[in-house]
Parts: structure tokens; C-alpha cells; sequence
């Protein structure tokens, strides 16, 4: 069995609740829609150069999760030599929902916490093509 | 005659690490300080955009003075400022700040509850305790004191 895991980043960022909704985001892959086959790793650590981040990321597929157009995520992830697969924005979302507005960066409220939950069914249908791909299906792993 | 200029706000880097619980810590606590303890004195720095490199917030880490908070040893806030910034004027490492508490509960990176909130209040309470330092130490201008 392959069990090389997708990498899910989001940018973390400390000043929009859009960064909230993107690290709610990846919390719910890799916890609550596929843990065995998604995981995440600390942005910063894999940036300034980690050797084990680095490792972990080598032969694995990785989806970035961006709070705002600044795309640090995305950027961040490139510097460090690996280019994401596939890269989202939280905002793209946004004007697609439009009333599911976060409300803070410490609570993201209801509106937020289903955007969350839009954005994580969306990167669980990417990990599962991603997966079926290398022969290596995930959907239905925690079943 | 030319006058000093000191710094007027004091710039607080939190790692938010992703995949730790003291990664998650780091990040409330530090939206703690700036909500509800020190409005208006502290201002975040955001670390994928300081990272990212962004002009404006490594220029802004070299003009005031900045405190490093971090989720583990690894110190991904703390080597990022000193890498791209200069040296910090204090640095927390919540996993250290932990251990001296005796906090042995299994804790939640993804959904704080209330053993979460209650140290990341803790931990927000010594980033303050460093923040009152650097202006009692006139490192920092405060205005209607």
C-alpha cells in the first residue's frame, strides 16, 4: 500500500478570519474527512528550511489554502522547492457564498465554520483524485 | 537639537504553527494581547507574510521592537525575525511554558476547548508581562500614561 499522505497548508494568517477559515479548512481534511491519507505540516517550518519538513513533502502531493491575495501559502510552499498541486484562495470561495462570512479571526462564527466545511469537501474530492491516480484510493479508508 | 524617536507600538510574532497545539496557542494568545490586553500598543506580525517577504512587514520588524512567540523549539518565529529582522527583545517557547506549568493534559490543535482557552489566556498574560517590560524599560513610547 502507498501511504505517502497529501500535505494540506494553510496560511495561517494572524490578521484576516479568512486565514481562520482556511486552517479550519485543513483541520477538517485531515481530521474529520480524511485522515488516514491527508495530514498537514507547519507552514514556517517548512519555509525556513526543515530538513524533516522537507522529507515529508518530498514524493507527496500538497494543496495550499490562502486567506487573502497575498497567496504566503502558495509562495511560501514554492520557496521551499516543492509547487503545490493545487492552490486555493478563501476568497474565491467568498464570492461564491457570499453569506457565509466569517466573522472573527478567534471565532469565525457559524457562516465561517460552513465555509470551512465547502472548502474541506472540495480538497477531499481533490485528495481522493489525487489518490486514485497513483493507484492508491482513499475515499471510504475510514470506513 | 534633534530629538529621539522611540517606537510606539511593540510588533508580536506568533508561529501558528499548524500542525501543533501550541502551534494553535501561540496564535490566540497573541489575538488575545491584541483584542483585549494591549489595543492599540501591539500589532501582529504575520509570519507566512513576513516569510513570503513582504517589504513592509520586515521593514516594520526592524523599527519596533519585536517578541517571538513559538509553539516548540524549533523556533520557527524567533530564527524568521532574527533571519530577516534582527535579534528579538524576548521570545516564548509555549511548549517550554508548559512544561514549567505541569500541564500534562493531551491538548487539541484543531478544537480548543477550554483547557486550550485557559492557556492561551496564561500564555497572553506573559506576552503582556513582556510588553509592560519594554516600556518600563522606555523601549517603547507610550502615549496618555
Amino acid at each position: 500500500m502507498d501511504d505517502r499522505k497529501v500535505y494540506v497548508i494553510p496560511c495561517s494568517g494572524i490578521g484576516k478570519a479568512t486565514a481562520s477559515v482556511g486552517r479550519e479548512a485543513t483541520y477538517r481534511v485531515v481530521e474529520d474527512e480524511r485522515p488516514g491519507c491527508a495530514d498537514t505540516i507547519c507552514l514556517g517550518l517548512l519555509t525556513l528550511g526543515d530538513e524533516e519538513a522537507e522529507a515529508k513533502l518530498q514524493e507527496a502531493d500538497v494543496i495550499t489554502i490562502d486567506g487573502c491575495a497575498k497567496d504566503c501559502a502558495r509562495k511560501n510552499v514554492e520557496a521551499s522547492g516543492k509547487p503545490p498541486t493545487i492552490s486555493h484562495r478563501v476568497h474565491d470561495y467568498l464570492k461564491e457564498h457570499r453569506d457565509l462570512k466569517p466573522e472573527t479571526v478567534l471565532d469565525i462564527g457559524e457562516g465561517g465554520r460552513k465555509l470551512a466545511d465547502v472548502i474541506a469537501a472540495d480538497i477531499a474530492e481533490e485528495i481522493d483524485e489525487l489518490r486514485n491516480e497513483c493507484g492508491d484510493p482513499c475515499a471510504g479508508e475510514d470506513e | 537639537m534633534e530629538m529621539e524617536t522611540r517606537p510606539t507600538k511593540v510588533g508580536v510574532l506568533p508561529c501558528s504553527g499548524e500542525s501543533e497545539p501550541e502551534g494553535t496557542i501561540t496564535r490566540n494568545a497573541v489575538r488575545l494581547v491584541m483584542e483585549k490586553y494591549r489595543p492599540g500598543l501591539v500589532v501582529s506580525l504575520c509570519l507566512p507574510l513576513y516569510l513570503a517577504g513582504d517589504g513592509g512587514e520586515r521593514d516594520f520588524a526592524k523599527k519596533v521592537p519585536v517578541i517571538a512567540v513559538d509553539g516548540c523549539p524549533k523556533s520557527c518565529a524567533r530564527l524568521a525575525t532574527e533571519k530577516y529582522s534582527g535579534p528579538v527583545e524576548a521570545s516564548i517557547d509555549v511548549r517550554a511554558l508548559l512544561e514549567q506549568w505541569g500541564v500534562t493534559e493531551s491538548l487539541s490543535r484543531s478544537h480548543p476547548g477550554p483547557i486550550e482557552d485557559e492557556l492561551a489566556e496564561r500564555v497572553a498574560r506573559e506576552i503582556v508581562r513582556l510588553v509592560d517590560g519594554l516600556v518600563e524599560e522606555g523601549k517603547v513610547e507610550v502615549a496618555n500614561v
